[in-house]
C-alpha cells in the first residue's frame, strides 16, 4: 500500500479534527444561543468527517504494515500522534480569539473544502470519493452560513467591521499554504492550486458585499502539511488527548 | 434456497421496522431510509446502513439497536456496514415517516430541495407549521437541536418548532 495515500487521508482527517476541536471550544460560549448551536453543529460535522477519514487511514495502515504491532484505529490516530505527526494546515489550528476570527477562519476553510470535495468526489480512490460526496452537502451549509456572517460583521457596526479587519490581518497569511500542494497531494492526484482562483473569487464576492478589502499579495506561512506547526497545535492536542495520555486505552 | 433467503430477508426487513431512531423515537430506521440493503450469506447477515449526517451521534446507537433486535431473534454473525455513497437524502424518507414526524411536532422535509446550495441570503424555505398547518413561518436558525434539523417559528400560532431540513 502506498504511503502517500495514508498521508493524504491523515491530512484530510487532521484538518477536519483540529477545526472541529477549535469550534467546539465555543460550546456554551456562543454570542447567542442559535449561533452557539450552529458553530457546534459545524464542529460535529467536521468531527464526523474526521472519523470517516481516520477509519479509512487505519484500514490503509493495517494493509501496509506489520499486523503484529498495535493496530491503528480511528482513536489511536486522533489521540496518540504527536504534533509533528499532524498534517493539518496552519489555518485550522489558529485560536478562536473572537467571533470575527472564528467566522473568518470557518469561511476561508469551508470555501476551500467546498471546492476540494467537489474535486475529490471524482477521485479514483472510491472511499475518499464517497467521504467527499457525503461531506459536501454539509460543507455547503457551512459555507453559506459563514459567508453570511462575514457579510453581517463586515457590513455591520464600526466595531464588528474593525474586528473583521483584525481577523483578516491575522489569518490571511495562513491561506497560501492551503493551495500549495504537498507531495502526498500531488501523488493523490489532487492539486489545490487549480481551484485557488475560484476560492479567491468567492472571497472577493463575499468581501465586496461585506465592505472588506481583499489583502494584497503578501508573505505566506506554511509548514503544517508536513508537520511544522504554530505553537497553538500543542495546546490543542494537550486538551484533546489528555484522557488517553493519562489513562491509556480507557474506554468511554 | 433462493426462496428461503427471500423469506428470510423479508423477515429481517420486518424486524428492522421495529428499530427506532434514539433522537426521534417516532421514526424507524426504515422510515428514515438509512437501511440500504440486507444480505444473507450462509449463516451470516449483513445490514448496510448509511448515515444521515457524517457526525450524527445516533448512528452508533442505531447500529447497536439493529444488532440487538436481530440477536434477540436468533440471528448470529451479524455484520453492520456503513456505506457513504450514494449520500443519504431526505428523499429516501418514507411518506409514512413524514406523516409521523408532523404528528410528533417536527415539520417534515420539503419534497423538493429548495435552498441546499451555496447561494447567499436565499429566501427561507416555505415550511408548514406542524401545529396549525400555516405556511406563514420563518426560520430562526438553519442549525437546530440535532444535525438534521433547523429552527423555525410560526407567525400565526407563534409556536417555535423544529424543521427536519431537506438534505
Amino acid at each position: 500500500m502506498t504511503n502517500y495515500l495514508i498521508d493524504y487521508t491523515l491530512h484530510l482527517a487532521d484538518n477536519a479534527l483540529i477545526l472541529g476541536q477549535r469550534n467546539a471550544e465555543w460550546c456554551g460560549h456562543g454570542p447567542v444561543l442559535e449561533q452557539d448551536i450552529a458553530i457546534t453543529n459545524i464542529s460535529l460535522d467536521l468531527v464526523g468527517q474526521a472519523r470517516n477519514f481516520y477509519q479509512y487511514a487505519a484500514e490503509l495502515i493495517h494493509q501496509s504494515v506489520d499486523k503484529s504491532t498495535h493496530p491503528a484505529t480511528e482513536d489511536s490516530l486522533a489521540y496518540l500522534r504527536t504534533e509533528r505527526e499532524f498534517k493539518n494546515c496552519l489555518l485550522v489550528e489558529q485560536p478562536n480569539t473572537d467571533w470575527a476570527q472564528t467566522i473568518l477562519r470557518q469561511f476561508f476553510f469551508s470555501n476551500y473544502q467546498f471546492l476540494l470535495y467537489q474535486e475529490l468526489q471524482k477521485n479514483n480512490d472510491t472511499q475518499l470519493a464517497a467521504i467527499a460526496e457525503k461531506s459536501l452537502k454539509e460543507v455547503t451549509y457551512h459555507l453559506r452560513w459563514s459567508s453570511e456572517w462575514v457579510i453581517r460583521l463586515g457590513d455591520g457596526t464600526a466595531e464588528s467591521h474593525q474586528r473583521m479587519l483584525q481577523a483578516i490581518d491575522e489569518l490571511w497569511r495562513y491561506t497560501g499554504e492551503i493551495f500549495t500542494a504537498a507531495d502526498y497531494e500531488e501523488e493523490a492526484g489532487v492539486d489545490p492550486s487549480l481551484f485557488q482562483p475560484q476560492w479567491l473569487n468567492k472571497v472577493k464576492e463575499v468581501f465586496d458585499e461585506a465592505t472588506l478589502p481583499v489583502p494584497e499579495k503578501t508573505f505566506m506561512q506554511s509548514g503544517g502539511k508536513t508537520g511544522t506547526h504554530t505553537e497553538h497545535l500543542g495546546f490543542i492536542l494537550t486538551e484533546l488527548q489528555y484522557i488517553q495520555r493519562a489513562y491509556p486505552d480507557s474506554q468511554w | 434456497m433462493v426462496i428461503a433467503n427471500d423469506t428470510e430477508i423479508k423477515n429481517i426487513w420486518l424486524l428492522l421496522k421495529t428499530v427506532t431512531d434514539p433522537e426521534i423515537p417516532v421514526l424507524t430506521v426504515t422510515d428514515l431510509g438509512i437501511v440500504r440493503d440486507v444480505k444473507i450469506n450462509g449463516a451470516s447477515v449483513e445490514i448496510i446502513i448509511t448515515p444521515t449526517y457524517t457526525g450524527c451521534p445516533a448512528m452508533d446507537m442505531i447500529s447497536m439497536n439493529i444488532r440487538m433486535v436481530l440477536a434477540e431473534n436468533n440471528y448470529k454473525n451479524i455484520r453492520i456496514t456503513s456505506a457513504l455513497s450514494p449520500a443519504w437524502t431526505t428523499d429516501w424518507m418514507t411518506e409514512e415517516g413524514k406523516r409521523k414526524l408532523k404528528e410528533y411536532g417536527i415539520a417534515p422535509p420539503n419534497p423538493r430541495q429548495q435552498v441546499c446550495n451555496d447561494k447567499l441570503f436565499a429566501a427561507d424555505e416555505a415550511v408548514q407549521c406542524p401545529h396549525c398547518s400555516s405556511y406563514h413561518t420563518h426560520r430562526i436558525s438553519e442549525f437546530g437541536s440535532t444535525a438534521c434539523k433547523a429552527l423555525y417559528q410560526c407567525d400565526d400560532c407563534k409556536e417555535p418548532f423544529d424543521y427536519f431540513k431537506c438534505h
